[in-house]
């Protein structure tokens, strides 16, 4: 026994789970191929067409592009075919590195088999549908954005929720009142940075629970804003006539085919959350500030020991992230509805936290699970104008359902900041 | 020449704790000064204080003649002063070069990093002190020794001249702490200046040109390293004459108690730390588990003892499946444990002594009748026990965790051996304990085997586990890459085989002295 070595062979088990894990995309694969034939190519006469429109309502009668026009039974077939055959290829050797990106592929293709099918003998606006996605990903992309700055730097802020209802509310009453919408969006931001303030003293000053704090604004945010809404806006409704920004097409961009107009011609919102997603990216990776904060948020002891400030940091991100979650709260009423509605977030905020966490805690990732959440979202509604053998109900859990599914960890683990959401003490 | 820092009367109070007392130390230009002493000794404190972590109730500091306020570790690092710390100071997910620059970064256009430079300048300091790593590697992926390095170079890149080095060889094997010594040598040599803060003697005789040893937050002596013995170095920072063998008497081994097949572990991040992983321990035997942190050790013990799941394999005790038990279907086996983290996992520490020398037990007659606790009984349990092993507390009503570490961990072994037990877990028995703790907890050790109780013994100090276990089982990468009789192997021997070094390629050589030194 002396001196020998156990011969186990050199083959690392981690590699062996990550093959398992393969085989168990594989099969994944395979069962959404089968799903793909069963569910929306059983039982359709193969002579239905699906029929796609490419244009946005407002593009003039030279620009129009045809409808795309595709046999349901046979587009339907053809994707489950090509997904099986992914399948078995990630079966036989898999995918390696591009193993995700042939989950997303399926997915693909499986929400596109069911929008044929749910088209068949129909038609879809399809670029109109895009382009509500693109305008429900925006709050959520801002709410995502929020949690970034506050989670980067170590404090976990669930209150954005809160943040964003309560910006909604002050928002409209202060355009109502000023009869200026851009009064009524400096209001939403400091509103936004005000209450973040509060989750920043608590959590980092006084180190209250953090979740315990974050869930106390968004009970006092549905509060406060109820009752406000009953009580003053219902009653007098010039305090709830605030307008809405206009739509502004960008030039030479907004003229890209079918993109141009899901992109590009929106109102401020949507591109203040591009420019926030550009600034914040390059911020974090970039620049002095990113590292420091990085840093702050990954080891916070670490950076306290270089000099660097722990606490302030986290105090002007929290106060950053509740001003992009203030701009988010904005939007639900001078960017969309022009009218405070009680609640009216929905879940917008919490559900931002999830792009966050799909998006691993980065601005691109976030905005991209976000663009799957507003996809569902308006997928939700246009279905429920075809004659969709669903109950309404659960179409209006499509959002949701997709944030439960990207948060049970479908796509791998996320790592959250190693320091997120703990207090720093010095000693 | 006058010292480049000097330290006068330092006196630092924590509440009821008077953890230095006016201290002075001077340290010259281009030496290695060494400071030893035992934990608690007021070491750590004192670097503190001279790092601008802690503000000193009294006395002063003076670099290069100039007297400094140190109010925050931005002061110490322009008066030239950086310190390594015990615990590595570095973000996992960063760069080597993000790591260094953070704090003084070099920008471009006075926003973006500029990484490039910072990395040119990572790489002229590696060359000149001989300290090679690439800028580009992420933190986390580098061996414990490397991260080292990088906290030097962070030190150095602030144009450090006094450093400090808080415990640096802790998490080291002994070749990378040999690697270490030459760095710091190579350091002296180009006119930085060292203090190195250690407990253990024999690094100190090796590496350093000066010694002052530190007790009970006091100066209590100085030593030439030249002349000084080991012996004396510990009476010093002890206070009393210490034995530095562990006396063991030959036994048999007799039956196998503890088998392990094949073992297979994950940890929370689902890496494989434990990877088929074979061995057994027999009664009347220690066996010794030897490794540098965080090579599937923990991970190991968590899995015997219940506390984590094993992916696959399989562990036997007494002849029992127990690879899916719980931990009280393993307690009830006659298994005792000493965990790694006594805190978290060995005391309730809001619990009183007594309360807590009966976790395993207190359900059982005569603790408990029906759901009923006995409170008298436990008392009276409590009061045999602390006097039995010698557990220094005001009371059994003191909570445990105000005790010291020593006596926090006297409380675990009293009650983990207060039972008629068949297997002792013991992982890491005497970190962070004082010199006399340490002698106890090997004497009850080593008792235990005598009673043909079977032994693992899980301990990143080479020593202890040399001097301790019977065989010796090398963990690496979460494999076994040796099982070796103990008296058969030197420590520079399983030092390589820690480093992962193939056994093959090792001629073993043959061990002329016992084990001695157990710090």
């Amino acid at each position: 026994m002396a001196a020998s070595t156990t011969t186990v062979s050199i083959k690392s088990l981690a590699e062996e789970s990550h093959r398992a894990r393969s085989r168990i995309f594989g099969a994944a694969f395979l069962i959404i191929a089968f799903l793909i034939f069963w569910l929306f190519a059983n039982g359709v006469d193969p002579v239905l067409q699906s029929t796609f429109g490419l244009n946005q309502g407002n593009v003039k009668a030279e620009d129009r592009l045809p409808d795309w026009v595709i046999p349901s039974y046979g587009t339907v077939v053809m994707l489950s075919v090509v997904s099986a055959a992914i399948g078995g290829a990630q079966l036989a050797r898999g995918f390696g590195r591009y193993t995700h990106l042939m989950l997303g592929l399926i997915v693909l293709m499986f929400i596109f088999s069911f929008l044929t099918w749910a088209t068949r003998d129909a038609s879809i606006n399809l670029a109109g549908m895009l382009r509500t996605s693109v305008g429900a990903a925006v709050p959520i992309t801002l709410g995502a954005l929020s949690g970034i700055l506050c989670e980067r730097a170590g404090v976990v802020n669930i209150a954005i929720e809160g943040l964003m209802l309560s910006a909604a509310l002050v928002a409209t009453l202060v355009a109502s009142v000023a009869q200026n919408l851009w009064i009524g969006l400096i209001a939403a931001l400091l509103t936004g940075a005000a209450l973040a303030a509060i989750h920043a003293v608590l959590s980092i000053r006084y180190k209250v629970d953090q979740i315990i704090s974050g869930t106390v604004i968004n009970i006092f945010s549905t509060g406060i804003t109820s009752f406000i809404s009953a009580k003053f806006m219902q009653v007098y409704p010039d305090l709830n006539n605030p307008g809405t920004f206009p739509n502004v097409s960008i030039p030479v961009l907004s003229s890209i085919p079918i993109l141009g107009g899901v992109f590009f011609s929106s109102n401020i919102f949507t591109y203040g959350a591009y420019l926030l997603l550009i600034i914040i990216h390059v911020g974090l990776f970039y620049t002095r500030w990113g590292l420091r904060v990085r840093a702050v948020g990954e080891h916070p002891k670490a950076a306290d020991t270089l000099g660097i400030n722990v606490l302030r940091t986290r105090y002007i991100n929290v106060m950053l992230g509740g001003m992009a979650a203030g701009f988010g709260g904005a939007y639900f009423t001078l960017g969309s509805v022009g009218r405070f509605d009680e609640v009216m977030t929905a879940g917008r905020g919490f559900i931002g936290l999830a792009a966050m966490i799909f998006g691993k805690w980065t601005p691109f990732g976030a905005f991209g699970s976000s663009l799957i959440f507003g996809f569902a979202d308006s997928l939700a509604s246009k279905l429920a104008i075809l004659r969709v053998p669903i109950p309404s109900q659960f179409l209006l859990m499509a959002p949701y359902i997709a944030t439960m599914i990207a948060l049970a960890g479908l796509v791998g683990r996320a790592i959250p900041p190693a320091a997120d959401g703990q207090p720093y003490e010095k000693q | 020449m006058p010292p480049i820092l000097e330290l006068h009367g330092i006196t630092k109070r924590f509440p009821g704790v008077l953890a230095n007392d006016h201290i002075d130390l001077a340290l010259n230009e281009g030496e290695i000064l060494a400071l030893l002493g035992e934990n608690g000794a007021g070491k750590s404190t004192l670097m503190n204080v001279l790092y601008g972590l802690y503000q000193p109730d009294e006395g002063e500091i003076t670099v290069r003649g100039k007297t400094i306020k140190v109010h925050s570790p931005n002061d110490a690092i322009a008066a030239g002063v950086g310190m390594v710390h015990q615990h590595f100071m570095l973000v996992p997910v960063l760069t080597v070069t993000e790591n260094v620059m953070l704090g003084v970064e070099s920008l471009i256009g006075g926003v973006f990093l500029d990484r490039k430079a910072a990395a040119a300048r990572i790489r002229q300091i590696a060359t000149q002190y001989g300290l090679n790593v690439d800028p580009d590697a992420y933190i986390k992926d580098l061996p414990v020794g490397l991260q080292q390095r990088v906290e030097i170079i962070k030190l150095l890149y602030r144009n450090a001249d006094i450093l400090i080095l808080d415990e640096p060889t802790a998490v080291l094997t002994p070749q990378e702490a040999d690697e270490l010594f030459k760095v710091m040598r190579s350091l002296v040599s180009q006119g930085k200046s060292i203090i190195f803060i250690t407990h253990k003697l024999k690094e100190v005789l090796a590496v350093s040109d000066r010694i002052n040893v530190l007790r009970l937050g006091k100066v209590v002596g100085a030593a030439d390293p030249k002349t000084a013995t080991e012996t004396q170095l510990a009476s010093m920072m002890v206070g009393r004459q210490v034995e530095l063998t562990v006396h063991k008497e030959e036994t048999k081994s007799g039956d196998i108690v503890l088998q392990v097949k094949e073992l297979r572990v994950l940890d929370d991040r689902e890496n494989m730390m434990v990877d088929g992983v074979s061995f057994d321990v027999r009664s009347g035997e220690i066996v010794g588990v030897a490794g540098v942190q965080g090579n599937g050790q923990t991970e190991l013990v968590e899995a015997l003892t219940g506390l984590r799941p094993a992916l696959s394999g399989r562990a036997e005790i007494a002849g029992r499946d127990t690879t899916h038990a719980n931990p009280r279907q393993i307690v009830e086996l006659g298994v005792a444990h000493v965990p790694e983290d006594r805190q978290r996992d060995g005391l309730v520490l809001s619990y009183p002594v007594a309360d807590n020398m009966v976790l395993n037990t207190y359900y059982l007659s005569p603790f408990a009748r029906g759901v009923v606790i006995q409170q008298p009984e436990v008392d009276k349990a409590a009061a045999e026990r602390v006097q039995q092993f010698d557990v220094r507390t005001p009371g059994i009503a003191t909570s445990a965790g105000s005790l010291s570490g020593g006596n926090q961990q006297k409380v675990i072994v009293a009650r983990e051996f207060s039972r008629p037990i068949k297997l002792l877990i013991a992982a890491q028995p005497t970190r962070g304990l004082d010199v006399g703790s340490i002698e106890y907890i090997h004497g009850r050790i080593i008792e235990k085997r005598g009673q043909g109780c079977a032994v693992l013994l899980v301990s990143t100090e080479l020593d202890e586990v040399l001097a301790l276990s019977d065989r010796i089982a090398v963990m690496y990468r979460g494999r076994i890459v040796a099982v070796v009789e103990a008296a058969e192997v030197t420590k520079e021997y399983l030092g390589l085989l820690m480093a992962g070094v193939d056994p093959a390629t090792i001629a073993k050589p043959r061990k002329g002295e016992q084990a001695q030194a157990v710090f």
